[in-house]
């Protein structure tokens, strides 16, 4: 059981702090226009020109392996759900890093969402 | 149709396509690793692990599926703000469970359910926000 908590806490962090950088990074490059193949070539360009971008990757692709690690060892219905803590760090993280306004309803809600994930755990 | 209503709009069909993407990428990384079995947490269990993977389809197909998600996501995020886009995809887990019984024979209790519940009566109230409170610039060059 340790051992599921470690690598949660481990794939948390990844995936949160991987998300964070990306959102970042991705405010930088500016919104896709159009979906026509020269605008999102643009898109992409932009993208892969952008060093936030590629610090998300490496945590993206971390996260990615404790995932698939996690997922060998319990239900999927477990580890889904128990991954939701994230709306818990990662609202913070928009809050505080990304200087996004968290509104009392909005906050409301990811209560909401991580007492049904909580709910879900606690069967697991 | 107003600014916000095509915003509101084109923001939660990128969702919607997120969360198809995920769930099904999900389940066939889980099915995979059914395939492969439970990874030994040493140096030589995870380098084995790890070559399972790279030769799994199962795992392949599943990353196909993530990586159909990235793309919904990052476009998703280049005009909504993350606080908004990723409690809105939490209906998903609510989908998962459902496949998890359905595909997996998973069991799940009425409590497991009672949560699942809440997940999506959270994810209706956020749902409710404006889904930019930061000013984004459109891709010029």
């Amino acid at each position: 059981m340790i051992k599921v908590v470690l690598m949660l806490a481990f794939f948390i962090f990844c995936t949160t702090g991987g998300e964070i950088a990306m959102t970042h990074g991705m405010k930088q490059v500016g919104e896709l226009e159009s979906f026509r193949p020269m605008a999102l070539f643009r898109f992409l360009r932009n993208a892969g020109k952008n060093s936030w971008v590629w610090f998300a990757l490496p945590l993206m692709a971390a996260a990615f392996y404790s995932l698939l690690v996690l997922l060998s060892w319990a239900p999927l219905s477990v580890v889904i759900p128990a991954s939701a803590f994230n709306y818990v760090v990662g609202t913070f993280g928009a809050k505080y890093i990304l200087k996004e306004q968290v509104s009392p309803k909005r906050w409301m809600g990811v209560l909401m969402v991580f007492v049904g994930v909580a709910l879900v755990l606690a069967t697991g | 149709m107003t600014h916000e209503h095509r915003l509101r709009f084109k923001t939660i069909l990128m969702v919607l396509l997120m969360v198809a993407c995920a769930n099904l990428g999900d389940l066939m990384l889980k099915i995979g690793m059914l395939q492969i079995g439970a990874v030994h947490l040493s140096g030589r269990g995870i380098w084995q692990a790890l070559l399972s993977t790279i030769h799994n389809e199962t795992i392949w197909l599943g990353i196909l599926f993530l990586i159909g998600f990235m793309f919904c996501y990052m476009t998703a995020v280049s005009w909504a703000d993350y606080s908004y886009v990723m409690p809105v995809g939490a209906f998903g887990y609510a989908v998962q469970t459902t496949l998890a019984v359905l595909i997996l024979d998973e069991a799940v209790n009425a409590q497991r359910w009672m949560g699942v519940s809440m997940i999506v009566v959270g994810v209706f109230l956020v749902g409710q926000t404006h889904p930019n409170t930061t000013n984004t610039k459109p891709v010029t060059s």
